[in-house]
């Protein structure tokens, strides 16, 4: 009895040890590469016209003259006290600019992550049931598209022909002109915020920028985990107790949808957590051919910026989502299967 | 904080497009009081004038906040008094009396007098930031810089320049943006750990301009809202709204749609097709950016004025003008810019494959050399950059590209690792010694100069350019000061380290109810006051 | 048919006809997987395209600008169009495919040896080892692949070599995490115990006899990478970290493309469409294979 509840917190030890171990890693790799960029972040504070002694007092304020090991600590000790610092680019706090960016991604992922799920499982599941026939062939087919697909390029092919063209959907950013500054933040998600605010016409001038990066994202997840489900359900297909089912004389409809599906949710939710990850970082190219002020476009811009404690900040947000995402699937998958857990 | 409110928003909205939410497919349109221009803004990182330094800071801030002295829409060429309504010269040519205008208000409702004149100009100076070079230049530093920048009384600004500068230099750069007036009673309210109410101004206005701002948000939107009580009288349209489109290819497609009034930054590649279009109109007016390589002549084969001059040859500064810069630049191949006081037309460059090979051969390179070309990525570097590759190529010289960010490449140029370079250059304020200091001072090669100018990146020793320079920058007659910088252009074109190619054009593309677009020469007179709609 | 039938043969007299005979009844199995060979045909004409590259295309009008002659639509003599410096684009693509070979061979090149080098000693000896060897690689692990190698590339500066050290230095976790799993499943197999009471060193058993073993998962999983790393390049050739100019790399061809998209779509449209049929040609070849490899259809 007692070893039941012991090895329970002794594991939940283990994994906050190593996720602290990741932590730190990730801010050392992350600050070594920014240490190493080859744009002077001085440079990118005074530009090319300052004078030499400006120059001088700007490289001693940001603390370069001291070695880097130094720096690094002070950095550390900082993130302690909860200051990420301040932005070059923005002239604010790294935090008040992330809670100002997140909330766009999540809106974009979140909307890619339903379309590929409403899609994408049944797409999955037809391809498991018709196992070698053509809807299998055609879902595979679609499957490897998704995945061979740049996204940047399908980006701006979908512009061209849904926004220059056709006019069906908006362009680029988040919101047109007239609407901006109608709706007080509340998630920070346009969509939801309007709606909450009751605007409709903001809301369907948000929807209308959003739709299509999220369609192209959403392309990419549909691919994986209609991939995804297909696998699970065809080892769940092989399970004595389907073919018991249909003995019995259970309608093969019920036994797929409800039995069969009903198996393999737990890794379902594992598959669509991960997804999740992969559309943060798809984010990155969809954001910047969409203008859209997210998160990877936040990350893109700091770097290219020499903006160091913006790159680490929203480095630090992406790696804790990552290891929050990659840890949650790990005990969804022990908790249900105890085969999955390592012999180690 | 302002914000539209919703009913004005929606009272603009919907005498323009009733069922635009309805149907995706109903040209959308600004509002009938608001221009909204499309540049790219990634560039702002600061929009307090005392140390804002990228263009579009200082554009934003030239109609933030009035300046000691202006040049004004109406007559773009010559210089009037903004707050101060009157000046002298002191016989000595050293003290510079202002008399500050009667009855101005900051947007808080304070007064404008001397004093705040006096602290903004202290401020630029104590914070010496990127643009403090400007003021301290005059021998101003931030322990004599308070006895020599005084507000003697409410409405009288005395300013003191130790330094031998002519008359009309200083009073230039009582127009250019560190001469911004602030609101010193609220940026001190906001003042934080000492810094003049600096963090604050990053985001904020404190201003008498024609505007405010309202909202600046990073690499998407700067608004700013009319100041109805200008001194000049209240801008036309109330608010006006830049957004961040860097791409030329969607700021046509949203100017063509009607969701932006402008287009800044569109290329030839965009321009033709729209010039049929009967919903936009293209304005095309001078600039005065040079778009130049430098080459170091620490790198061998540079540091021979032949080899220098075999380069110069090797540009097909014609063909690329006539392409892809086309309208945008035009050939410009001395130092200053048309339009500026003591500018030259002076073109004696031009491809000459024969004539370069024959300069190598006798400077030794009969089978020329390689040498790294630094471009950053933004149009049209890459594509000069790639088109200098090739016609260099014909005279043998092997060029690398090396691509990189912006300020990537300006970092290897001023830690002069650099081999050769396409970069770009605006000028500070509107007199020649800005460009002249920057493209002529070169007397101190060690590796703590004063100021990285261009000589001293380059390596290009030439103290006796550098005193004439400095010479020019005091010469009190007119006529003689014009000529001296004629004669300093020809020489630095000829023998300098620098292949001067383009000057360039602004090229605005709007929408055809827009009226009254002034056409400045540079950030400092963009001024968005005299728009208007029909 | 002989030669088949040797082959083929159920009781093979050498190892060496026993490994053939495996190796061709893979083949076999493959061939009757229409969409792998689909997959297989690309990756062939890919590879066909890039070393018989000046035989298809002037590698003249690759790289020397025609300023008059720019944005060109189609025609007999440019069949895809010209890009913004008058470049045939046709030319142009078909010399890209060696700048996306070079970087995925290169890439497989560094990757795999780095992977095994990390995941085969944490398997073998496990402990501390494996520890902190699986921590290293659950910190590379904990970042998006993209944003990494975009850090690596911005750090390292732009140009060719540098993407593929940065893409390789953001590649190789799986592989590393994939040796280990095979090396702790054969870990404890007879033959393996035997060499070592045989008094064979560490590093012998396991180059000569976990290796061997690790490759052929290992092989599948860079098929199916190969079309990521061709994503990954192609993405950071967009973002201006790819190859240097005038080189022509497909995404870096995309990204100056997208400024003339909506009257000269072919500039951007073309360079993107290699690039998705390659990738898919990887990925049809890899999903054929790991079909294949694990008997399913």
């Amino acid at each position: 009895m007692a070893r039941r509840v012991v090895a329970p917190l002794r594991r939940l030890g283990g994994l906050l040890f190593s996720v602290a171990l990741t932590f730190l890693g990730l801010t050392c790799v992350t600050f070594a590469i920014g240490r190493f960029m080859p744009i002077d972040p001085v440079i990118a504070i005074v530009g090319d016209k300052a004078s030499q002694e400006t120059y001088d007092r700007v490289y001693r304020e940001l603390g370069l003259n001291q070695p880097v090991v130094v720096q690094y600590g002070n950095y550390l000790g900082k993130i302690a006290q909860g200051d990420f610092g301040n932005s070059v680019m923005t002239a604010r706090p790294v935090v008040e600019d992330l809670v100002r960016v997140f909330p766009a991604t999540i809106e974009l992922a979140f909307l890619a992550l339903v379309i590929g799920v409403v899609l994408g499982i049944p797409f999955g599941v037809i391809a498991a049931t018709n196992r070698g026939r053509w809807p299998d062939q055609i879902v595979r087919f679609l499957s490897l598209v998704g995945y061979s697909m740049p996204v940047f390029w399908l980006g701006l092919v979908g512009l061209l022909l849904f926004y220059a063209k056709l006019g069906w959907v908006q362009g680029p950013g988040r919101l047109d002109v007239v609407y901006d500054d109608i709706v007080t933040p509340v998630t920070g998600m346009l969509t939801v915020d309007s709606l909450l605010a009751g605007e409709h016409e903001v809301f369907a001038n948000a929807l209308g920028h959003l739709v299509l990066p999220a369609s192209i994202l959403g392309f990419l997840s549909l691919a994986y985990i209609a991939r995804m489900t297909r696998s699970f359900m065809l080892a769940q297909l092989e399970q004595e107790y389907i073919l018991a089912a249909l003995a019995k004389g259970l309608s093969p409809w019920r036994i797929i949808w409800v039995h069969a599906l009903g198996n393999v949710w737990v890794q379902l939710v594992t598959v669509i957590a991960l997804t999740f990850g992969s559309l943060l970082e798809g984010a990155v190219l969809t954001e910047t051919v969409f203008a859209w002020p997210g998160l990877g476009l936040y990350m893109k811009n700091s770097l290219f910026a020499a903006d160091l404690n913006a790159v680490l900040g929203g480095t630090l947000l992406i790696g804790s989502i990552y290891i929050v995402l990659n840890m949650l699937s790990d005990l969804v998958y022990t908790m249900v299967d105890p085969r999955a857990r390592e012999p180690n | 904080m302002f914000k539209l409110t919703r009913r004005q928003a929606l009272a603009a909205f919907s005498a323009i497009a009733p069922v635009a939410s309805w149907s995706p497919q109903v040209e959308a349109a600004t509002p009938r009081d608001a221009l909204v221009i499309a540049k790219a803004i990634d560039d702002t990182i600061t929009l307090d004038p005392g140390e804002c330094y990228e263009l579009t800071g200082i554009e934003i801030c030239t109609n933030l906040y009035d300046r000691i002295l202006r040049y004004e829409a109406d007559d773009l060429n010559k210089m009037v008094g903004g707050v101060a309504e009157s000046w002298q010269v002191g016989s000595d040519g050293k003290t510079y009396t202002f008399k500050i205008r009667a009855g101005q208000k900051f947007m808080s409702g304070n007064p404008v007098t001397a004093e705040d004149c006096a602290w903004s100009l202290q401020r630029v100076v104590i914070m010496n930031k990127t643009s403090g070079f400007l003021l301290t230049q005059f021998g101003w530093n931030k322990d004599n810089v308070k006895d020599l920048v005084k507000a003697t009384s409410p409405d009288t600004l005395v300013i003191n320049v130790p330094a031998a500068f002519a008359p009309t230099l200083v009073l230039n750069m009582m127009t250019s943006i560190v001469a911004s007036v602030v609101d010193m009673k609220t940026a001190m309210a906001n003042q934080k750990d000492g810094d003049l109410g600096n963090a604050w101004l990053k985001t904020n206005s404190a201003s008498s301009g024609a505007y405010r701002l309202v909202s600046w948000r990073p690499n998407e939107s700067i608004t700013l809202e009319a100041n109805p009580n200008f001194r000049l009288g209240a801008p036309k349209l109330r608010r006006v709204i830049m957004r961040h489109v860097p791409e030329p290819g969607s700021q046509r497609l949203q100017l063509e749609r009607g969701d932006i009034d402008v287009a800044r930054g569109l290329t030839p590649d965009q321009l033709t097709p729209l010039a049929g279009s009967r919903d936009i109109r293209i304005e095309s007016f001078p600039g005065v950016n040079n778009f130049y390589a430098i080459m170091n002549l620490k790198h061998g084969p540079f540091a021979d004025v032949r080899v220098r001059r075999a380069v110069k040859m090797l540009v097909d500064y014609q063909a690329m003008a006539n392409t892809f810069l086309k309208d945008r630049f035009f050939v410009h191949q001395t130092f200053l810019p048309i339009g500026f006081f003591g500018a030259t037309p002076y073109n004696p460059f031009k491809l000459d494959v024969e004539g370069a090979k024959k300069l190598l051969t006798e400077a030794g390179y009969p089978n020329g050399f390689e040498v790294r070309l630094s471009a950053n990525t933004n149009n049209p570097f890459p594509q000069i950059a790639q088109a200098i590759q090739q016609t260099m190529a014909l005279g043998g010289i092997r060029v690398t590209i090396a691509s990189g960010d912006a300020r990537q490449v300006i970092g290897e140029i001023r830690g002069r690792t650099f081999q050769m370079a396409v970069i770009s250059w605006a000028p500070d304020y509107f007199d020649p010694h800005t460009n002249a200091d920057f493209f002529v001072q070169g007397e101190d090669m060690s590796d703590t100069p004063k100021a990285r100018t261009g000589p001293w990146r380059a390596g290009w020793l030439i103290p006796e350019l550098t005193a004439e320079m400095r010479q020019a920058a005091q010469e009190l007659d007119g006529k003689k000061r014009e000529q001296m910088y004629i004669d300093l252009q020809k020489k630095v074109t000829d023998d300098g380290p620098y292949v001067w190619m383009f000057q360039n054009n602004w090229v605005i593309a709007m929408r055809s109810n827009l009226q009254g677009y002034p056409k400045g020469l540079f950030e400092d007179q963009f001024f968005y006051r005299t728009i208007s709609k029909a | 048919m002989q030669m088949r039938a040797w082959l083929l043969d159920p009781a093979p007299a050498s190892r060496r006809q026993a490994r053939l005979g495996g190796w061709y009844r893979a083949w076999l199995a493959f061939r009757r997987n229409t969409l792998g060979m689909i997959g297989l045909a690309i990756v062939l004409m890919l590879i066909g395209m890039a070393a018989f590259a000046p035989l298809i295309a002037d590698p003249a009008s690759a790289l020397t600008q025609v300023l008059p002659n720019r944005l060109q639509p189609a025609s007999w003599e440019h069949p895809f169009g010209t890009d913004e410096l008058g470049r045939d684009i046709l030319a142009r693509v078909v010399f890209g495919a060696r700048i996306t070979l070079t970087i995925v061979v290169l890439v497989s090149v560094i990757v795999v040896p780095i992977g095994l080098m990390i995941g085969l000693p944490a398997g073998y000896f496990g402990g501390w080892i494996d520890a902190a060897l699986m921590r290293v690689t659950d910190i590379f692990l904990a970042f998006p692949r993209l944003v990494l190698a975009l850090a690596f590339a911005a750090a390292l500066g732009p140009g060719i070599e540098n993407a593929v050290i940065a893409i390789a230095l953001t590649a190789w976790p799986p592989y590393a995490r994939l040796a280990r799993a095979e090396t702790l499943t054969r870990r404890r197999s007879e033959f393996i115990q035997a060499a070592e009471l045989q008094g064979a060193s560490h590093v012998r058993i396991i180059a000569t006899q976990i290796v061997p073993l690790c490759l052929p998962s290992v092989i599948i999983r860079l098929t199916l990478d190969m079309a990521g790393i061709i994503l990954t390049a192609a993405g950071l050739g967009f973002l201006g970290l790819g190859a240097q100019p005038p080189s022509p790399e497909w995404g870096a061809m995309v990204s100056t493309g997208r400024e003339v998209l909506l009257d000269q779509w072919w500039v951007a449209t073309i360079p993107g469409l290699a690039i998705f049929i390659t990738s898919l040609g990887f990925n049809l070849l890899g999903d054929g294979l790991r079909d294949v490899s694990s008997g399913r259809g």
